[in-house]
C-alpha cells in the first residue's frame, strides 16, 4: 500500500536542512492550512455540485446542465456570484455577533476536517484522542447557528436556532455513543489506530449486530447533527423560510451553505473511518487474487469512495423523506435512539471481553 | 391592527410572528398573524385580501359571456369548473336546453381539473412537509393534464373553454385517445404517490391525529369538498344535486370519520381514483351532436334571483346572480369554497406546533385568489 509517511518525512527534513526548526514549524504550518483550505473549497464546490445532481436524479430533473460540460462549473458561477453579491446590513441587528457567527460555523468544520486519515500517513494532526477531539469539534459549529439566530434581530431565525440548539445537543449524545461502541472494539481513540484495527476487516463486519446498530444510529444522529436531510429543522424552508441563516447575504450566507456540507462530509469521513475501513481496500477472506487487486487501489480513493457512499445515502433520505417536527425529533432521540445506544454500547463491551468478536 | 398584536404580547408572553403575506407555505399571498407559546401555536389569525380585485364588482359592468373569463382568475386550479357555474346558471335562467354532447364533454373536463388540482394538492403538501421530491413528481403528472388542455381549449390553467349555452368551440380530435391515455397512465402512477408520501412512516406521524376537525364544527364553519368529507359531511355537489352530466355517472363520495390532516390527504387522493372513474365511463361515449347552443347575441337575463352550485377540487362554489334584465348582472356574489376552509384554520391548528400549522394549512389546499377575488 502507498504510504505517505515517507514523503512528509521528506518534506520535513529538507526544510530543517534550509531553515532554522521555528520557521520550518510555520512553514509546515502554513503549507498544510493553505492545503487543507483547497481542499476545503474544492471538496464543498464538488458536493454542492452532486448535491445538485443527486436531487435532480431523485426528481426526475436534469439539474445544472449549462455552465461547463454537465453543468460542472455551475457551482463556481454560483460561488462567484455570492461572493460579488451585496451584504444586506441588517436594521438593530447585533452586528459583532451577527458578522462573528458565519466564520465560527465554518472554523468548527474546518478544524474538525485536520484530524481525519485520509490515507495511509496523511492527515494533519494524529491525535490519540481523534475521535473525541472531532465530536468536541464539530460540537462547536452550534455556537455559531445559536448566535446566527440571536442575533439576527429576525423571529424566524431565533426559532430555527433554537429548534438547532436543542437538536444538535440531543444527538451529539447519540453520535458520541456510537463512536464509543467502536472505541470500545477497537481499543484505541485514535483515528489512525482506528484505521490500522480493521486491516483484517471492517469493524462494520466485525463488531457483529452491535457495530451494524452503531452505524445505523451514527448516519441518523450525524444526519441529524448536520441539519441535513428530514431533519433540516433549523432551516425548515415551508416553515421558516431559511431558518437561522434568514438574514445572512452574499459571502457570509456562502460560510454557512459551505459548513453545512462540509460538516456532512466531515461525518461522512468519520462513518467511513471509524465503520467501514477508512481507507482500507476491501477484503474477503481466503481470496488472494481479489484481495491484491483491490490493494492496487489507490487508499485516498477506498476513503473517497467510501465517504461519497456514506454521503449518497444521506442525500438519498434528504430527497426521499418529510421532515420530522421537533417533539418527534427529541422523542426519537431520548426515548429510542439513546437507550438503544447504551444497551449497544453495553452489548459491545462484552463482546469484546468475551472476545467473541472477529 | 398593530395594538391588538402589542396586547397579545403584552397580556400572554406570547411570541408573534407572521407568517406571509410573502412565506413559502401559504400558497400565495395569505397573511397569518400566529401567536406562538415556544413551538405551540396559541392563535392564528388569517388576514386576506392581499389579492383582491374586485372581481365581484368588475362583474357588474360586463356582459354574461365576458364574466366567463373573469371567474377563471379566481380559483385558477380549478378554472374550467368555475365557469361551468357560471354558464349552468345563465343557461338555467334562460331555461337553455343543453344537449348531452356539452354535458359529458363539461364533466369530462370537471373531472380533468379536479385531478390536476389535486396533482398539485399533492405536490405541494408534500413540500410542505419537507419532502421537495414530491413537488416535482406531482408536477409531472399534472404536465399531463395541462397538455390535454392545451390542445383542446388552446390554454393550459385559465383554459376559458365554456360559454353560456355551450362550449367555445369542439374537442380536439384527438382528445379522446389522449384522455384515455392519461388515465392508463395515471392509473399506474397513482400507486407512487402512495409509495412516496402516504405510506412513509414519518409523513404519517406527522398527519394522523394533527388538526382533527370534527363534524359539527365542519357544519358550523361551512367547511365543504374534500375537507369537509374527510370529517364524514356528505356535501358532494355532484350527489347531492347533480349537474351536467353526474346523474349519469357511478361513483363513490370519499368519506371519511376522523377528519385529521392525514384523512383530508387522503380523501383527495381517493377523489382521484374517483375522477378517473367518471371519465371512464363517459370518456368513450361522448354523444354527438352541435358543441354549443345558438344563443341570442345579447344575453339578457329576466329579472329575478338565480343561484347554481358546483363542486370545485376544493369545495362547493355558488354563484348568486340578481338580474335586473339588462345584459350584465345586478350584482353577482361568489360563494367561495376555500374563504369557509380558511375560517377553520384557527378553531383546529390551536396547542399543535408550528410544523402542524403548516401541514394543516396545506391539507385545507387554499387557494387566496379565490377568497379575495
Amino acid at each position: 500500500m502507498f504510504d505517505f509517511a515517507p514523503l512528509t518525512r521528506w518534506i520535513d527534513s529538507s526544510l530543517h536542512n534550509a531553515m532554522s526548526p521555528f520557521w520550518t514549524t510555520v512553514v509546515e504550518m502554513l503549507i498544510i492550512g493553505v492545503l487543507i483550505l483547497i481542499f476545503y473549497a474544492l471538496v464543498g464546490l464538488f458536493l454542492v455540485y452532486a448535491e445538485r445532481k443527486v436531487c435532480a436524479f431523485m426528481q426526475n430533473r436534469l439539474g445544472p446542465n449549462r455552465v461547463g460540460p454537465f453543468g460542472v462549473f455551475q457551482t463556481i458561477a454560483d460561488l462567484i456570484k455570492l461572493l460579488l453579491v451585496e451584504l444586506v446590513p441588517i436594521k438593530n441587528a447585533d452586528k459583532f455577533l451577527f458578522n462573528l457567527a458565519p466564520f465560527i460555523v465554518i472554523t468548527a468544520s474546518f478544524m474538525a476536517i485536520a484530524a481525519i486519515p485520509f490515507a495511509k500517513g496523511l492527515h494533519a494532526i494524529d491525535l490519540n484522542i481523534g475521535v473525541f477531539y472531532v465530536i468536541a469539534v464539530s460540537a462547536m459549529g452550534v455556537i455559531g447557528i445559536l448566535l446566527a439566530g440571536w442575533s439576527s434581530n429576525n423571529k424566524y431565525s431565533l426559532i430555527g436556532a433554537m429548534r438547532s440548539g436543542a437538536q444538535i445537543v440531543s444527538y451529539e449524545l447519540s453520535v458520541g455513543l456510537s463512536l464509543i461502541t467502536i472505541v470500545v472494539l477497537a481499543g484505541s481513540m485514535q483515528l489512525s489506530v482506528i484505521v490500522e484495527a480493521q486491516s483484517t476487516g471492517w469493524f462494520i463486519f466485525k463488531g457483529h449486530i452491535p457495530a451494524f446498530i452503531a452505524f445505523i444510529i451514527f448516519l441518523i444522529s450525524s444526519t441529524a447533527e448536520t441539519n441535513h436531510g428530514p431533519f433540516d429543522l433549523a432551516e425548515a424552508e415551508s416553515e421558516l423560510t431559511a431558518g437561522y441563516h434568514t438574514e445572512y447575504s452574499g459571502i457570509k450566507f456562502a460560510f454557512f451553505f459551505l459548513a453545512e456540507y462540509m460538516n456532512m462530509f466531515i461525518v461522512a469521513s468519520i462513518a467511513a473511518t471509524v465503520f467501514l475501513g477508512g481507507w482500507m481496500p476491501f477484503h474477503v477472506g481466503h481470496w488472494d487474487g481479489f484481495n491484491a487487486v483491490m490493494d492496487h487501489i489507490p487508499p485516498f480513493l477506498w476513503y473517497i469512495v467510501k465517504t461519497f457512499f456514506v454521503i449518497f445515502l444521506m442525500m438519498w433520505f434528504k430527497w426521499t423523506f418529510p421532515r420530522l417536527r421537533i417533539d418527534q425529533l427529541l422523542t426519537l432521540e431520548w426515548k429510542y435512539l439513546l437507550p438503544i445506544n447504551l444497551v449497544n454500547v453495553l452489548i459491545m463491551a462484552f463482546i469484546v471481553l468475551m472476545g467473541w468478536h472477529f | 391592527m398593530e395594538e391588538t398584536i402589542k396586547e397579545i404580547v403584552d397580556e400572554n408572553q406570547e411570541y408573534v410572528i407572521n407568517m406571509g403575506p410573502q412565506h413559502p407555505s401559504t400558497h400565495g399571498v395569505l397573511r397569518l398573524v400566529v401567536s406562538l407559546k415556544g413551538e405551540t401555536v396559541k392563535n392564528v389569525e388569517p388576514h386576506i385580501g392581499y389579492v383582491h380585485r374586485g372581481i365581484e364588482k368588475m362583474c357588474e359592468s360586463i356582459t354574461y359571456p365576458q364574466i366567463i373569463h373573469l371567474t377563471d382568475r379566481m380559483d385558477y386550479l380549478s378554472a374550467h369548473i368555475n365557469n361551468e357555474a357560471v354558464c349552468l346558471n345563465v343557461e338555467k335562467a334562460l331555461e337553455v336546453d343543453i344537449p348531452d354532447r356539452i354535458k359529458v364533454i363539461r364533466t369530462i373536463m370537471s373531472e380533468l381539473t379536479r385531478i390536476q388540482s389535486h396533482q398539485l394538492f399533492w405536490a405541494t403538501f408534500g413540500m410542505d412537509l419537507g419532502g421537495l421530491t414530491c413537488f416535482f413528481y406531482g408536477l409531472r403528472d399534472r404536465e399531463k393534464v395541462l397538455d390535454i388542455f392545451e390542445e383542446t381549449c388552446g390554454s393550459r390553467m385559465i383554459v376559458s373553454y365554456n360559454c353560456p349555452g355551450g362550449l367555445m368551440y369542439d374537442i380536439h380530435p384527438n382528445f379522446q385517445k389522449r384522455v384515455k391515455d392519461f388515465i392508463n397512465y395515471f392509473r399506474k402512477i397513482l400507486p407512487e404517490y402512495d409509495q412516496l408520501l402516504t405510506g412513509n412512516v414519518i409523513f404519517q406521524e406527522r398527519t394522523r391525529g394533527i388538526g382533527r376537525l370534527s363534524l359539527e364544527d365542519a357544519i358550523s364553519y361551512g367547511v365543504t369538498g374534500p375537507a369537509a368529507r374527510a370529517s364524514g359531511f356528505s356535501c358532494d355537489v355532484r350527489k347531492h344535486e347533480p349537474y351536467s352530466a353526474y346523474d349519469r355517472v357511478k361513483f363513490n363520495e370519499v368519506l371519511f370519520n376522523e377528519g385529521d390532516t392525514f384523512h383530508r390527504y387522503l380523501a383527495r387522493i381517493e377523489e382521484m381514483r374517483e375522477s378517473m372513474n367518471i371519465i371512464d365511463q363517459l370518456i368513450d361515449n361522448i354523444p354527438e351532436g352541435p358543441f354549443a347552443v345558438k344563443m341570442k347575441p345579447v344575453i339578457k337575463l329576466p329579472e329575478g334571483e338565480y343561484y347554481q352550485r358546483v363542486e370545485t377540487a376544493r369545495g362547493e362554489l355558488g354563484v348568486y346572480i340578481i338580474s335586473d334584465g339588462n345584459k350584465n348582472p345586478y350584482r353577482i356574489k361568489f360563494r367561495s369554497p376555500c374563504f369557509s376552509n380558511l375560517s377553520v384554520l384557527n378553531l383546529i391548528s390551536k396547542d399543535f406546533k408550528i410544523a402542524d400549522l403548516v401541514a394543516i394549512g396545506g391539507s385545507l389546499d387554499l387557494v387566496i385568489p379565490e377568497i379575495d377575488r
